[in-house]
C-alpha cells in the first residue's frame, strides 16, 4: 500500500457486530498496560549486555568484584524479566480483550511479527534461567556463553513488536479491495517504513533508561560515601552504556522526525502545532495550542527551523493540520507537550553523557562535583519520562487511527461491557505489582555484595 | 492442508501448556493444600525448588498459542476474546498475581511474608486453569459466535461444559504436578516427600479420571455435538488412548517409576487435546466457523509454518539443553523446607 495513504481509505471490519463508539476506557487500559510494560522491558533489552560485559571483565581479570556485580545484576534481571513476562502477557490478552476487531481484520497481516517474537522470548526465558541458576555450576566459559543468547533475544524480541507498531503507523503488505483487506504479505508488513527508526530509537532508549536508572542507584550510594571498587565499577559501567546511547539518540530522533514528516504529515503538524501548510515553517518552543484560533500561543517562534529540521531545507513545504478535517486530527496539546518533553529531556541527557565521557577520557576518573551525581540520580526518572512521552507522541499522534488512515480506533474496539470494572481491577493489580517489585529490589540491594561470591 | 498444519501447531502448543503449564499450576495447588507452616513447609520447599528454573519457559507456551491463533485464525481470535472476555481477563489477572508472588516468595524474610505471598500464588494457581478451562469449554460447546462480543457474556463460560472442563483442568494439573514432584523429590533424596507426592498423585489421578468419565454424561446433555464427536471415530480412539495412558500412569506411579510416568501422563493430555480437535472437525468454532473459513490466506499460513520450522531449529536444542540441565540436577537449588529458612 505504500504511497497511497495520504487519503483515508477506511476498511470494512472483518468482525460483524457494533463496536463501542466510546473508546476512552479501552485506550486508557492499553496505555496503562504499556506504561507498565515498556520501562520494564528496557531492562530486558539492556541489562543482559551490561552484566555480560561485567562477567567478561571477571573472566579476563579474575577479579571477584566483577563476578559479584554480574551475579547481582543477573538476579535483578531475572526478577524484572518475570515481571516483563507477566505484564507482556497482559498486553497479549488485551489485544483480544480490547481490540478484537483490529485483530480479526489485520491479525493475519502483522501477526507474524509476534510469532517471531514468541520464539525470541522462548530463547530468552530458557537462557536467562540457565544463566542465573547456573552460576558456579557451569564452567566459567560455558556460563558466559549462555549469556549471549539472552542479549540477542532481548534485541530480536523487541524488534518484532516494534515492527508491528511501525506497521500501525505506516501500514503495508496487503491490498484493499472494496474496503476488505486481502492478499496479505507478512514480510512486507514487518519491514515497513517506520520500522527502522522506531527500532533503533527504542533500542537506544532501552540502554538510556536502564543505564541511567541503575546508575542513579549507585550515584546515591556514592553520595553517601560508598566509593569502593564495587560501587565504582557499577557506576562506570552503567554510565558508559547510557552515555554512549544518549547523544546518538538525538541523531536518531532527528531521523525519526524526518520520517514522520514524510509518512505521517498530520502527526508532524500536531507535534509542532502547525496549523497551515507553509514553506519555511517556523519551529515553536513551548506554548499552548489554541484550537479555536488554530495557533500556538505564548511559545517562542524560531523562523524556518521546522522546515530545516523536518526536511533539512529551510524553505521546504511542511504540511499543516488544516490539510485534514478536524475529526481526523490528533489531540494537539497532548502530543505536542509529550514531544517537547522528550526532546528537552533527550537534549539534557545527551549533555550529561558528553560530560561524563569527556571527564572519563581526559582525566580517567569520574567527575568530582556532587551535582554530577545528583544529575545522574535525576537522569533515571527523567529518561523514564522521555520514554513514555515518546510513546505518547507516537501513539496519540496517530489518533484517531489505530491503523494509520485505514482503521479508526473506534472501529477496532470491543463491544463487550464492563470495561470499567476491568480497568479498576487492573489498576489495583498494577499498584500491588509495583509495590511488590520495589519491596523485592530493596531487599536484594540490602544484601552485602560479598554474599554473591561464595554461593 | 495448510490450515490443518497450523491447527497442529495450536494443538502442540495447547498440549505443551496443558502438560507443563498445568503442572506448574498443580504445584501451586499442592502448595495451597500443604497444611500448616511446619507440616507444609517441606512440601512448599520442594515445590519452590522444582519450579524456579523452568516456570517462565513453561509459560511461553501460552503466548505461543495466542500468537498462532491470532495470526492464522484472526476472526476466530477476535470472536473468542470478545465473547469470553470475563474468564480470559480473570486468567490474565491471575497470571500477574502468580508470576509476582512466586518470584517474590523466594526472597521473603519472615514466615508471615512467605505465607501471604504463598497464598496469593496458590489461589491464582487454581483460578487460572479454571478460567482457561472454562473458556475452552465455551469454545468446545459451540457458545462462541462469530462477531464482536456476539456470544453470551456469562452463559458462554458459566455452563455445565465450561465448569466441567475448568474442574478437570485444575485436577489434571494437580495430578501432573504430583507425578513430577514425586520424581524430583526422589532426585533430591527426600523419601518422605516421595511418599507424600506419590499418594497425592494416585489420589488426584484417580479423581481426575472419575470426573472425566462422569463428565461424559454432562457433555451428553449439554454439548451433544461434542459428545458425539468424542464417542465415535477418531475422537473415540483418542479418548481411549488417553484413558489407557492415564491408567498406565497410575500403574507406573504405583510402581514408583516416575520417569516413564511423566511421559504417559503427558500422552494422556495430548490425546485429549487431539480428541477435542477431532471431535469438532471440521469446525474451528463449532457450528459457526469451519477450520477453512477461520484460516488466514495461504500466504500467511505458509509464512507461519516456515517461521515456526526455523524457530524450532533454534528452540529444540535450547529447550533440550535446559531440560537436560534440569533433569541432571545441574540447575538444582539446594533443598530447604520453606519454614526452616525462618527458624532462628
Ligand atoms: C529515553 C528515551 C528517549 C529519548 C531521550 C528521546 N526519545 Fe524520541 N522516542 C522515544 C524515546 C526517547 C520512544 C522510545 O518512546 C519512541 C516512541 C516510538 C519510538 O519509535 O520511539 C520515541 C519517538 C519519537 C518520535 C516519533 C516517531 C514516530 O512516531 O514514528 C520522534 C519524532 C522522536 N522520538 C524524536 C526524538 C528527538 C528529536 C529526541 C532528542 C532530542 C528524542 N526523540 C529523544
Ligand atoms: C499492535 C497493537 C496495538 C494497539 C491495538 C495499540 C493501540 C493503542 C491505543 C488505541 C492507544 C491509545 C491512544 C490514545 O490514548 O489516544 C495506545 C497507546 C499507547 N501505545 Fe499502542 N497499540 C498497539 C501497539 C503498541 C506497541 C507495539 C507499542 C509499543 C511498542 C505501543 C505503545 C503505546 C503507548 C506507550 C501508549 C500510551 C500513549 C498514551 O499514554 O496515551 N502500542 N495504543
Ligand atoms: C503491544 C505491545 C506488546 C505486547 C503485546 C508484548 C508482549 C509481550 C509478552 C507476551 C512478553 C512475555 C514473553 C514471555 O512470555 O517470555 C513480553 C516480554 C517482553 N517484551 Fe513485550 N510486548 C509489547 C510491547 C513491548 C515493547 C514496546 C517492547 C520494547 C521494545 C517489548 C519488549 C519486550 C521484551 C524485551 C520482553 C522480554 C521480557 C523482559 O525482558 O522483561 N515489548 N512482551
Amino acid at each position: 500500500m505504500p504511497g497511497a495513504l495520504l487519503f483515508a481509505a477506511q476498511v470494512v471490519e472483518a468482525l460483524p457486530g457494533n463496536a463501542q463508539r466510546d473508546t476512552e476506557l479501552a485506550r486508557q487500559m492499553q496505555a496503562l498496560s504499556l506504561t507498565v510494560h515498556i520501562p520494564i522491558v528496557c531492562f530486558g533489552i539492556a541489562f543482559p549486555a551490561m552484566f555480560l560485559f561485567v562477567e567478561g571483565l571477571h573472566l579476563r581479570t579474575g577479579d571477584q568484584t566483577y563476578k559479584a556485580l554480574a551475579k547481582r545484576w543477573s538476579k535483578v534481571a531475572l526478577v524484572l524479566f518475570a515481571v516483563g513476562v507477566v505484564t507482556g502477557t497482559i498486553l497479549s490478552f488485551e489485544f483480544g480483550l480490547l481490540w478484537p476487531s483490529f485483530m480479526a481484520t489485520f491479525g493475519d497481516v502483522f501477526g507474524i511479527g509476534f510469532a517471531l517474537e514468541g520464539i525470541s522470548f522462548f530463547v530468552e526465558a530458557i537462557f536467562i534461567a540457565i544463566y542465573v541458576y547456573g552460576w558456579d555450576r557451569l564452567s566459567p566459559r560455558a556460563h558466559f556463553l549462555t549469556g549471549v543468547p539472552i542479549v540477542v533475544s532481548g534485541f530480536t524480541g523487541s524488534f518484532n513488536v516494534i515492527a508491528v507498531n511501525g506497521w500501525m503507523n505506516t501500514p503495508d503488505g496487503f491490498d484493499l479491495v472494496g474496503g476488505r483487506v486481502v492478499n496479505p504479505r507478512p514480510f512486507d508488513a514487518l519491514f515497513n517504513q517506520n520500522m527502522w527508526h522506531e527500532i533503533i530509537h527504542m533500542y537506544l532508549a532501552g540502554y538510556i533508561v536502564c543505564g541511567f536508572i541503575v546508575a542513579g542507584v549507585y550515584a546515591f550510594a556514592w553520595l553517601r560515601g560508598r566509593r569502593d571498587h564495587y560501587h565504582r565499577t557499577a557506576l562506570v559501567v552503567c554510565l558508559a552504556f547510557a552515555s554512549l546511547a544518549a547523544p546518538v539518540q538525538v541523531v536518531v530522533g532527528d531521523w525519526a522526525g524526518r520520517d514522520v514528516a514524510k509518512s505521517q504529515p498530520v502527526k508532524l503538524a500536531a507535534l509542532e502545532g502547525l496549523q497551515r501548510t507553509e514553506r519555511g515553517a517556523p519551529f515553536t518552543i513551548g506554548g499552548i495550542y489554541d484550537r479555536d484560533k488554530g495557533e500556538v500561543r505564548y511559545g517562542i517562534h524560531v523562523p524556518k527551523l521546522l522546515s530545516l529540521l523536518a526536511r533539512h531545507d529551510p524553505n521546504a513545504r511542511v504540511i499543516g493540520l488544516e490539510s485534514v478535517k478536524p475529526a481526523d486530527r490528533p489531540p494537539v496539546n497532548v502530543v505536542r507537550i509529550a514531544f517537547q518533553t522528550m526532546v528537552g529531556i533527550g537534549t539534557g541527557l545527551a549533555l550529561l553523557g558528553a560530560l561524563f565521557f569527556s571527564t572519563w577520557l581526559r582525566k580517567g576518573r569520574l567527575p568530582r562535583s556532587r551535582w554530577f551525581y545528583r544529575a545522574v540520580m535525576a537522569a533515571g526518572p527523567l529518561s523514564f519520562v522521555a520514554l513514555i512521552a515518546g510513546w505518547i507522541t507516537t501513539e496519540v499522534g496517530r489518533q484517531p487511527w489505530i491503523v494509520y488512515k485505514l482503521m479508526r480506533t473506534t472501529q477496532a474496539v470491543t463491544s463487550a461491557d464492563g470495561l470499567a470494572v476491568g480497568y479498576a481491577g487492573l489498576v489495583a493489580v498494577y499498584i500491588g505489582l509495583g509495590a511488590a517489585v520495589v519491596w523485592l529490589l530493596r531487599r536484594l540491594a540490602r544484601r552485602p555484595a560479598e554474599s554473591e561470591v561464595a554461593g | 492442508m495448510l490450515p490443518q498444519l497450523c491447527l497442529a501447531l495450536v494443538i502442540v502448543g495447547v498440549t505443551a501448556y496443558g502438560v507443563l503449564g498445568s503442572a506448574d499450576f498443580g504445584a501451586g495447588f499442592w502448595d495451597l493444600t500443604a497444611g500448616g507452616a511446619e507440616r507444609g513447609g517441606r512440601i512448599r520447599g520442594m515445590v519452590e525448588r522444582s519450579m524456579s528454573p523452568v516456570w517462565e519457559a513453561n509459560h511461553v507456551w501460552l503466548i505461543f498459542v495466542l500468537v498462532i491463533v491470532w495470526t492464522a485464525f484472526p476472526v476466530a481470535f477476535g470472536s473468542i476474546f470478545s465473547t469470553l472476555s470475563i474468564p480470559l481477563f480473570l486468567a490474565a489477572l491471575g497470571i500477574i498475581f502468580r508470576g509476582t508472588a512466586f518470584a517474590l516468595r523466594g526472597h521473603a524474610a519472615t514466615m508471615k511474608e512467605a505465607r501471604g505471598l504463598g497464598a496469593l500464588f496458590a489461589l491464582s494457581s487454581v483460578l487460572i486453569p479454571f478460567c482457561l478451562g472454562a473458556a475452552v469449554g465455551g469454545i468446545a460447546s459451540g457458545r462462541v459466535e462469530v462477531g464482536n462480543a456476539a456470544g453470551e457474556p456469562f452463559g458462554s463460560w458459566l455452563n455445565p461444559t465450561s465448569v466441567l472442563v475448568g474442574v478437570i483442568a485444575v485436577l489434571n494439573g494437580a495430578y501432573l504436578a504430583a507425578v513430577f514432584l514425586a520424581g524430583d523429590s526422589r532426585r533430591a533424596g527426600q523419601p518422605d516427600l516421595v511418599r507424600a507426592f506419590r499418594a497425592r498423585a494416585l489420589g488426584a489421578g484417580a479423581l481426575a479420571g472419575l470426573v472425566a468419565l462422569g463428565g461424559l454424561l454432562v457433555l451428553h446433555s449439554d454439548a451433544r455435538a461434542l459428545y458425539d464427536g468424542l464417542t465415535s471415530g477418531g475422537g473415540l480412539i483418542m479418548v481411549i488412548v488417553s484413558a489407557l495412558a492415564g491408567v498406565a500412569t497410575l500403574g507406573l506411579v504405583w510402581a514408583e517409576r516416575y520417569g516413564p510416568a511423566r511421559l504417559t501422563s503427558a500422552l494422556a493430555v495430548a490425546a485429549v487435546v487431539v480428541g477435542w480437535a477431532l471431535a469438532q472437525d471440521p469446525y474451528f468454532l463449532p457450528g459457526r466457523l469451519t477450520l477453512r473459513q477461520a484460516a488466514a490466506p495461504d500466504a500467511v499460513l505458509s509464512v507461519v509454518l516456515i517461521s515456526m520450522a526455523v524457530g524450532t531449529l533454534i528452540l529444540a536444542p535450547s529447550l533440550a539443553y535446559l531440560y537436560r540441565l534440569t533433569l541432571q540436577g545441574r540447575l538444582d537449588q539446594d533443598y530447604e523446607p520453606l519454614d526452616q529458612r525462618f527458624r532462628p
